[in-house]
């Protein structure tokens, strides 16, 4: 147990941007709400999942919606707290915590605001280890845990109980509940046990945000002393280092999809890259062979600053770093391949684990 | 028919003065006063009397000037500032100022109020926008406040409710009140928006002293029939009363000015500049003739702002880094002795050991008196040069996109320190008249026009939006004073919005034009 102190909230909101591969949205808001809300209530408790009991009961909180309409027209601030009680209610449960659905961004960030608001402590670990665009995309699903019933609301008021057939359907009615609401909501959903929470939640997943955090927001003067760190604390490669020369966008059924092209830089000169998104990165290819792919992280990086770049942050000129991360193994189950694999997302692409695309790669 | 240019920079105040093919005709650089206002008058002063023009054929005065700048950044002369947002109650877990610096706020007064408006992602109203509600406000403020600042939710989308907010100011606290509509300032991204919004509200008092300044500066030399303008930091000019509304495009057109000037006086488009002044060199990337711009939120005075800037890298070497040696290390900087180099550096009789100093112990310059600086150890002053090459070399290579070999112009009061012989760098050119770049900067600029909307490409095609995009960018450009059959298009940023059904699109449009 510790607590979550601003300098804490900085680094988290830093790495779980870099955790969510280009989704999940500018971190500043997400960051100015949770800082507020600390500022107003005190810091918030962080318990590791094996320090719940089994049969407490937790509610994950975030935001579904358009990260470009977030920048725009964020919460009231109500909203969380609403959401939440309404949800505690239905169930008629004591709720003893709240935890993160994604690392990302700004759903990092919403848990740590519902925390602080309501007092409750905050669990480390999360239903992703990274971000993902659908509801259904978390390990929950994944063993039979049901999204519904959940809650919907918007910064005017409006609130919904939602119970589904299955958890796919939760994302088809809730993603219009959703565009209706302004492109923005914030959902209560995937409630679950302590003993649930411990077999299946991905752990750890706010400390470790915070540590990715802390070595890119460092001054140490040596990039590749700080690169180094990075890829040993999440286990990851490094790829490629290039120059955007294209951003290919389009977008197809509510998504932001699309492609960037990358020209390579000093010992990558000659060789291009391309990474393909919807919302977060997916399938990375180099002289057309991939070379990382969904449901492993592809993060692209500021060349220099090593800080994560958000697809919509995606400009030509821009220099950037691929690196890549081995996602959870819960992932890498036939369920998680078929929920999250490069098939679901329409590439024509078997799934193939990072660590041996790599090896062939050398 | 002459131009007249003048920059006001930290150090120095530089005039110089262009006939119509924009030769350079005389060039003059004078110390920058206390109150600004006497520094501009003697240069102008001086650079019209020396070059002996007619002064009735000067039809163009340019001003570029850091005040605005100055002011924010000191915080002095601000305007006490009322916020309005509307959109509650969304937005209000993010509320006006936060973020800001203590002491900023407490000198804008820090006042706000959320009311209802604002518009959702697709042009629906998002909360009711209530013109009793604003009035009340605004009754309550009067004589509390100078200057209204109003932002609204998605207002890039549909500003209509904060030009009537425009307008109600006017009716209940009168005509003389400015007002700063966000629509007409920042793009999409709400906090940084109001930001710059809130910042150009507060700028209102120091620009109309430093334009009324150059005005009564020009009609006191007689000069009375000239456009008068104003730089702005995309390397383009704006009216005198366009500037007096939109203070804040005023802000870090130093470095475009300098970037500019450079080009011209290059006669190249693409290229790095690398501009050394006294304490500090500027280097920026020139595409096109115009400055590249940073694709990061940038902080003005330590507010977080979307606002157009030059993607600049500032190193700590100039012309009067001092250099000393430390553990048998050669150290540079970042210290200088700015503008008292003609009296401490070595060469000009001083007690400081200066890089100006090692050029021209080296006899790669000739100022002062060389005789000043024969005793330094010539290994040493080697060994001091290979840093000041190393210390360029690395910042240029961090402005590069690629990594070949660029080609540098170099301009500045400081350039002489600068090995012609740097890693990386194709070519350097160097122009006698690099010390007025800035001036010359100001005084070619262009005209510019900006729009940024969100279209939804379901009910408006992405070329008829094109279209119109650019036909209210050109309209802003002559709104600004350019020559209508010289507008030109040269940007266009399309976004599309994530989730949106209808296939929404922010789109920004950017033309130039020549002056008229």
């Amino acid at each position: 147990m510790r607590y979550l102190n601003e300098e804490a909230i900085e680094n988290i909101a830093v790495g779980a941007a870099f955790l969510g591969t280009g989704g999940g949205g500018d971190p500043y808001i997400g960051k100015m709400m949770a800082l507020s809300a600390i500022k107003e209530n005190g810091p918030v408790q962080l318990l590791s999942p094996e320090e719940v009991g089994n049969d407490d009961f937790f509610i994950p909180a975030a935001m579904m919606g358009a990260p470009s309409v977030l920048i725009e027209k964020f919460p009231k601030g109500d909203e969380f707290v609403r959401v939440f009680q309404k949800l505690g209610h239905y169930l008629n449960k004591e709720v003893k915590g709240t935890f993160p659905m994604e690392a990302g961004g700004v759903n990092s960030m919403i848990p740590i605001v519902v925390a602080a608001q309501l007092g409750l402590p905050l669990i480390d670990c999360d239903g992703m280890g990274r971000a993902f665009p659908e509801l259904q995309m978390v390990t929950f699903h994944l063993n039979g845990v049901s999204s519904t019933p959940m809650a919907i609301t918007d910064e005017k008021g409006n609130i919904g109980i939602m119970e589904t057939i299955d958890n796919k359907w939760t994302e088809r009615i809730a993603r219009v509940a959703t565009v209706e609401m302004g492109a923005s909501s914030l959902v209560s959903i995937y409630p679950c046990t302590g003993e649930q929470l411990k077999k299946y939640s991905v752990k750890n997943i706010i400390t470790l945000s915070e540590q990715i955090g802390q070595i890119i927001r460092s001054n140490s003067e040596d990039e590749t002393i700080k690169l180094r760190e990075l890829l040993e604390i999440t286990n990851g490669y490094h790829l490629f280092d290039g120059k955007i020369t294209d951003v290919e966008r389009n977008t197809k059924g509510g998504f932001n999809r699309g492609c960037v092209t990358l020209d390579g830089l000093e010992q990558y000169a000659g060789e291009n890259v391309q990474v393909f998104f919807q919302n977060e990165n997916l399938v990375a290819q180099k002289n057309g062979k991939p070379i990382a792919m969904t449901p492993d992280l592809i993060c692209l990086v500021d060349l220099e600053t090593l800080n994560p770049i958000t697809t919509e942050s995606l400009k030509y000129g821009k220099r950037v770093r691929v690196l890549a991360l081995p996602s959870d193994p819960q992932w890498r189950s036939e369920k998680g391949i078929e929920t999250v694999g490069p098939k679901y997302f329409g590439y024509d692409l078997s799934y193939t684990p990072l660590e041996e695309l790599v090896r062939k790669e050398v | 028919m002459y131009k007249v240019g003048i920059d006001v920079g930290g150090t120095n105040t530089d005039a110089v003065i262009l006939d119509e093919k924009l030769n350079l005709i005389h060039q003059v650089k004078m110390p920058t006063s206390e109150d600004i206002e006497s520094g501009i008058v003697s240069a102008l002063k001086k650079v019209l009397e020396e070059s002996g023009i007619n002064r009735e054929k000067v039809t163009h005065a340019m001003l570029g000037t850091t005040q605005c700048t100055n002011a924010i950044v000191e915080r002095k002369k601000l305007a006490k500032v009322g916020v309005i947002r509307l959109g509650y109650p969304a937005t209000a877990s993010v509320l006006p100022y936060t973020a800001w610096p203590e002491e900023m706020v407490t000198v804008l007064s820090g006042e706000y109020r959320l009311a209802g408006g604002g518009y959702e992602y697709d042009g629906q109203v998002l909360s009711l926008f209530s013109e009793e509600e604003i009035r009340g406000i605004l009754r309550e403020w009067n004589g509390e406040v100078e200057a209204v600042a109003v932002v609204g939710v998605f207002s890039s989308l549909k500003n209509d409710q904060e030009l009537r907010v425009a307008e109600l100011v006017k009716e209940v606290m009168g005509e003389e009140i400015p007002v700063s509509c966000s629509s007409m300032i920042g793009s999409v991204g709400l906090i940084e928006r109001e930001n710059a919004t809130i910042l150009n509200s507060a700028l209102f008092k120091v620009i109309a002293m430093t334009s009324n300044g150059f005005e009564n500066a020009l009609k006191e030399e007689g000069i009375n029939d000239a456009q008068v303008f104003l730089c702005q930091n995309d390397g383009t000019l704006m009216s005198i009363d366009y500037a007096r509304k939109y203070p804040i495009l005023t802000i870090a057109c130093g470095p475009t000015n300098s970037i500019r000037g450079a080009s011209y006086l290059a006669g190249i488009k693409d290229a790095m500049v690398l501009d050394v002044g006294g304490t500090t060199s500027d280097i920026g990337v020139l595409t096109g003739g115009f400055p590249r711009e940073s694709s990061l939120a940038v902080d003005v005075g330590g507010v977080r702002t979307n606002f157009r800037m030059p993607d600049i890298i500032s190193i700590g070497l100039g012309g009067g880094s001092i250099v000393r040696e430390v553990n048998n290390e050669v150290t540079i900087g970042p210290d200088s002795v700015g503008y008292r180099i003609t009296e401490e550096a070595l060469v000009f009789g001083g007690n400081t050991l200066t890089t100006t100093d090692i050029a021209v112990r080296l006899g790669v310059a000739v100022v002062g008196n060389p005789e000043l600086v024969a005793h330094i150890d010539e290994a040493f002053a080697k060994q001091a040069y290979a840093k000041i090459a190393v210390m360029t070399e690395e910042a240029i290579d961090k402005m590069k996109t690629s990594n070949n070999d660029t080609t540098v112009v170099l301009v500045g009061g400081g350039s002489i320190i600068i090995p012609r012989q740097l890693n990386g760098v194709k070519e350097i050119i160097h122009n006698e008249n690099g010390a007025v770049a800035n001036a010359i900067g100001a005084s070619i600029s262009q005209i510019s026009g900006q729009y940024e909307q969100i279209y939804i490409y379901s009910q408006i095609s992405r070329d008829e939006a094109r279209i119109d995009a650019e036909e209210r960018a050109r309209q802003q450009a002559i709104l600004a004073g350019a020559k209508v059959e010289t507008i030109e298009l040269v940007e266009i940023e399309e976004i599309p919005l994530a989730y949106h059904p209808g296939n929404a699109t922010r789109l920004r449009v950017k033309v130039v034009g020549e002056l008229t």
